[in-house]
């Protein structure tokens, strides 16, 4: 049986690979998968600690709701920042963040 | 869920999650983020989260990838060429992560281990009682059985009913906003029309 520790350990593994590629990458639509990685790490963590607090013996459930929205927001948040990027290549022709700097001071 | 899958599935997910960052191709990249989605979901589902894992799948590995891969051959986008330049950048980031994952390491080790409880027939039929007595959720409780979606909309629909409303607006506001996003504003269009003629 894997234990709370080991859930969390994959999370947390998954949050870093995710920061990874927030920080290493230059292409912007890669970036931005790797926050919905980032997201997803946090969801587990939640999904794992409803699991493992049991109220009246069933899965914590204000935990589920809580992963429940944010898979809901994320998915609204997708959809914003697609958009923002398909109007950022139109007005720019690129998506490098290297090549995106108007507002480096 | 027995130990070997749960590390089978962890092993899918990472491996999913560090090509994406290793991945040149784009295309490459999302399908790696699908893979690491799946084996996410293989995770949810053995914590008996069914009704997660299952949206886990259809929302974003069968949704929200599916239009980062529309966006990505929308706008044509090459492999790769220039990656990270210099050294620095790349070290700052791994020293970033290295620094994240052994703050974790430290906390876990400290942290007391946890064994999951044990969801069975006498904890499910006790649970039965603290819900109408005749319903759908009391009688699969009573039979043993997890009713997972039922539970979900139960709590959804009383305790979180005001969150879903606000929910509903959010992602109204959210279309709205990607359709003027996306609308090219017709001064703008003449503007680039006409600097290209010039």
């Amino acid at each position: 049986m894997a234990t709370l520790n080991d859930y969390l350990l994959v999370s947390g593994l998954l949050f870093a690979i995710g920061l990874a590629g927030v920080v290493l990458r230059r292409n912007i639509i890669i970036v931005f998968m790797c926050l919905e990685l980032m997201l997803s790490a946090a969801n587990l963590s939640l999904v794992a600690f409803s699991r493992f607090n049991t109220v009246n013996g069933l899965p914590d459930y204000n935990g589920q709701m809580l992963v429940f929205f944010v898979i809901t927001v994320a998915a609204a948040e997708v959809a914003v920042g697609l958009a923002i990027i398909v109007a950022l290549y139109r007005s720019r022709q690129t998506i490098h963040t290297d090549e995106l700097t108007s507002l480096q001071g | 869920m027995p130990s070997y899958i749960f590390w089978l599935l962890a092993a899918v997910m990472l491996g999913g999650g560090t090509a994406v960052v290793a991945l040149r191709n784009p295309v490459s990249s999302a399908l790696a983020v699908v893979t690491c989605f799946v084996g996410l979901a293989g995770l949810f589902i053995g914590l008996s989260a069914f009704f997660v894992g299952i949206i886990q799948i259809l929302v974003y590995t069968g949704a929200v990838m599916v239009l980062f891969l529309f966006i990505i051959m929308l706008l044509d986008i090459k492999t790769e060429q220039h990656r990270v330049r210099g050294f620095a950048p790349m070290v700052a980031g791994l020293g970033l992560v290295v620094a994240f994952v052994a703050q974790l390491c430290c906390v876990l080790a400290r942290m007391p281990n946890k064994i999951a409880p044990a969801i069975d027939q006498a904890t499910l039929g006790g649970a039965a009682a603290g819900f109408p007595a005749g319903g759908k959720i009391a009688a699969a409780l009573t039979a043993g059985r997890l009713p997972d979606v039922h539970l979900i909309g139960h709590t959804l629909f009383t305790t979180y009913n005001l969150p879903l409303q606000i929910l509903g607006v959010i992602l109204l506001v959210a279309t709205v906003g990607v359709v003027v996003l996306s609308k090219q504003s017709p001064a703008r269009g003449n503007d680039e029309s006409s600097n290209k003629s010039f």
